[in-house]
Parts: structure tokens; sequence; C-alpha cells
């Protein structure tokens, strides 16, 4: 166990355990905590999470987190977001009307489509699905020692509409839809799919985020 | 792009790896932790464990399986059989699964749908319908392994089920599961073309062909399969029967049951070479 302290951002939502399992078996030294001084002494975080963009932003509110993560996040420690925890970066989401996200990141989550050029589309998207590059060189992310289109595991209605476009580090196309299914920028990475469910595949993004970031 | 997923489904009765016939005539064939490493090893997209007595006793005991699994599998697990309240959800979400699945207590409490959805969101409420032909084109509901009659039809309950914020349905032809004859075609393709949420194709699968069918013909999203690929790993995997309680007389009769080389990545190749996308 490397003695730098990674703490899995515990706010009532998502499986927390696939997270922390994944975590054991790279070896990272975890903690699943919703502890408010855990998170101001740890060297990196996760923001997991599964479920309702405006529910999860209120149980990050009522335990007094939201700030927390904000202050950590500007002054530079590394955030790894899954899924929902993506989403949650973001400054908005059409999810039950307008709610506001942690605003680290400018841009919006929309809703897919249930039809799409005049095909049915089920939603959610639940399924395996390739990750392809953007723009961004992904050689220095933690998709490094990756083949381009590699299979993760999604489960989601949403997705994340960035402003900026600098920030996609890859795309998947779900029945024709093209989204943006991770992001790195500056000291955040963050995915759509969930790394802890894919496999070798998703293991090995866990164990080159801790490398990148010298948490081991 | 689509992709079809395979999820081998782990019937659990105490503490063995159990499979029958219409869900019924249960028959031991060995330990769930193994069978389940062995799917994940071997290219399952995800794997689903249900408590086949749990109904009966009103509980789910799998508590310790999920956890023990879900330190060495790392693909999405979901977890049904007994699960009646808010609380059990909790419970075997917090012991590591992704998803939970319920068709009893759903059809008890619809309400539960709603509920369990907006606290851990649709996608991670999975909703069985254990179907039973009536006649032509009728299907009925039927809850504890096709044994209780409820009345209600099928095609309503799943256009129900989805408005209540269920993100996936499992359909399941009580009359075809166990018997490898083939998928309920008729019965997956009307309810998958009638929701709009993905529908896992359950009860029938004995050959890559059915496999194929149920994806081509029946437009479904996904394919639970158990009997197949148990039948086909049981000389692969080694469960002692000798430590196993229950009915397994037939474990020990046919410790090496002709295996037809059927395995999940042959069925993926199949699929692929029809022109179905998949994770390989």
């Amino acid at each position: 166990m490397g003695l730098k302290k990674v703490v899995i951002i515990d706010y009532n939502l998502g499986n927390l355990f696939s997270v922390k399992q994944a975590c054991d078996t790279v070896g990272l030294n975890s903690v699943i905590s919703s502890s408010k001084e855990d998170i101001i002494n740890a060297d990196a975080l996760i923001l997991p999470g599964v479920g309702a963009f405006n529910e999860a932003m209120k149980n990050l509110v009522d335990l007094g987190l939201d700030t927390i993560i904000k202050l950590k996040v500007n002054k530079g420690i590394p955030l790894f977001g899954v899924c929902l925890g993506l989403q949650l970066l973001f400054t908005e989401s059409e999810e039950f009307g307008t709610g506001r996200g942690l605003d680290l990141i400018p841009g919006v989550i929309k809703k897919f489509p249930t039809n799409f050029q005049n095909q049915p589309i089920k939603v959610p998207h639940i399924s395996w699905n390739t990750i392809y590059k953007s723009s961004q060189n992904w050689d220095q992310s933690p998709l490094s020692n990756l083949n381009e289109n590699e299979f993760m595991y999604f489960i989601h209605s949403y997705y994340v509409n960035p402003s900026n476009k600098a920030c996609v580090l890859t795309k998947t196309n779900y029945n024709g839809i093209e989204f943006c299914s991770s992001i790195k920028i500056n000291n955040i990475f963050a995915t759509q799919f969930h790394p802890e469910k894919s496999a070798n595949n998703g293991l090995s993004i866990y164990k080159e985020w801790a490398t990148i970031y010298n948490l081991l | 792009m689509k992709t079809i997923r395979i999820i081998p489904r782990l019937d659990i009765k105490g503490p063995n790896l159990v499979k029958g016939i219409h869900l019924e005539g249960l028959r031991v064939l060995g330990k769930p932790a193994d069978f389940a490493k062995y799917y994940y090893e071997n290219g399952a997209d995800e794997l689903i464990f249900m408590d086949v007595v749990a109904s009966l006793y009103g509980r789910n005991s799998l508590h310790d399986i999920i956890s023990q699994t879900a330190k060495e599998i790392f693909i999405p697990i979901t977890v049904g059989g007994g699960l009646r309240s808010i609380s059990d959800i909790k419970e075997v979400l917090r012991a590591g699964a992704d998803k939970v699945c319920f068709n009893t207590a759903a059809i008890n409490n619809p309400n539960l749908i709603k509920e369990a959805s907006m606290m851990f969101g649709s996608s991670t409420i999975v909703i069985a319908i254990e179907a039973i032909k009536e006649s032509e084109n009728k299907y009925q509901v039927y809850t504890d392994n096709g044994r209780e009659y409820t009345g209600i039809d099928v095609f309503e309950w799943a256009k129900k089920v989805e408005i209540l914020g269920a993100g996936e349905i499992v359909i399941t032809s009580v009359d075809n599961e166990g018997t490898m004859k083939g998928v309920d075609i008729d019965l997956v393709k009307q309810v998958s073309s009638l929701v709009n949420i993905p529908v896992i194709a359950h009860g029938g699968i004995g050959n890559y062909s059915h496999a194929v069918d149920a994806i081509k013909s029946g437009s479904a999203d996904a394919l639970m399969i158990s009997s197949m690929f148990h039948y086909n790993s049981l000389s692969k995997i080694n469960s002692n029967s000798s430590e196993l309680e229950g009915n397994s007389q037939f474990l020990k009769n046919n410790k090496n049951h002709k295996s037809n080389n059927i395995s999940i990545k042959g069925l993926k190749a199949e699929l692929l070479k029809n022109n179905i996308d998949c994770r390989i």
C-alpha cells in the first residue's frame, strides 16, 4: 500500500464497493468516506456515482462536500470522476429541470434522445461500447496502456457536452449518437464508463491513474 | 455502435448453483463462486445471481456470495430474489451488487419501482417478468418461479414498469425456460418493441442459432443464459460435488456431461459472424 491517501467520496449513491476493490487491486491506499476532514487531508479524490444528478448534488451540498471538493481540485490535487462523478463536475444538467453542478468545467449534461434519424434508441445506454480518440493525445493519460477501440462498460441516460472541446479525451458512438466518454483537463480525469466494471482494461486505467499522479 | 450483452445467470439455492426446468426441479451443479469466476474470465459481459428460494422465505441470502465474488470480478453484478424493500436493496448494493432485480415485490407494490429508481437511479433497477403463454399473443405474468398467477397481462405490465422508472426488463418465458429449445421470439419481440428500455431475453437458449434468433428476430438487447453455459462448463469447473448439499445426484452421474464445446467466446464469435456486435 502506498502512503498517499485516496478518498473515495461517499455521498450515499452508487456502488462504492467495486471502486474500492479496484483501488485495492492496483495497490492504492484508499478509504471510502464522507468526512470533510478526510477529504481535506486527501492526496487524491475519486468521485464515483450512479443515480440522479440533482439528488447527488443535494447530497454533496447537505454533507458540505461541494465547496471542499472544489477547493481541493483548484489546489491541484488529482480527481478521478466516474459516471455521475464525471457529470457532476460540469455546470448544469437538464435532468428533471435544470440543476447546478460543481461547475469545475463549463458544459451541460444532456439526455439521450429516444429516437435518432427515425430509429428508436433504448435509454438507458447499457452496454459495452468502444472508446476512441478525440483531438487530445491520450499517451499522457490513464488510458495510455490501452489500444484504441477497447470496450468499456456504460450505464447511463445522460451524457456531457463540454463547452470547451479541448478537455474531451475520448468519444463513443451509441446508435449513431457520438458523445464524450472521458475527459482530461489539468488535474481532472473522468470517465462516463465504469472502469471498475470493465474487466482488465478498466483496472489498467486505475493503475495508470495511480502511476501518472504518483499515488503508489 | 450497439453491442449485445451475454449474461450468464446463476440460480442459487443455499450454498449451491442450481438449475431447473421451467424454473422448477432444481439440480445442484456446483459452487456459484467457481462458475462466476469462470464466466468472468471467459468473456461474460455481466453476471446475475438469483436467490431462487428467497421469495419463499421472504429474504435474500446472497450477501456473502456477492461480497466474495465482487472482490475478484470486475464486471457488473445484478442480484435478485426476495428483495422487498428499499432497505433490502441498499443491503445488496452495499454488499457489492451493481443492480437489483425484482419481480414479486414489484407486483405486490408497483410503487417500489418508482421509489427505488428515484433513489438509486433507473439504471440500477431491473424488473424481471415471468411470462406464461395463455393463448396466441396473450401472456400472463407469474411470480415465484412461475407458480403464482397474478392475472396481469405481460405487455401492459412491461409498459407500466418502464413508466414507473425501471431501467431494464428481463423477460422470462417460463414455458421455454430450462428446455434449451429456443427463445419465444414473439414474446421477446413484442416486449422489446413496446418499451424504450433495454430488454434482456431469458429462457430457452440451447444453441448459438437460438441466440442469433433472439437478437435478430426478437430484437433483444441482451441475452440471459444458464443451462447452455452451465452444462457445457461442468467438466471445466472443479466444484467438488461431495461437499455440496442438496440434490447433487445429477452432478455425480454427469461429471463428464457431454460437452458440445459451447462457450461464451464461441457464442460471441458466432454473433460477430452474423453481424451482431458484441465485446470480444
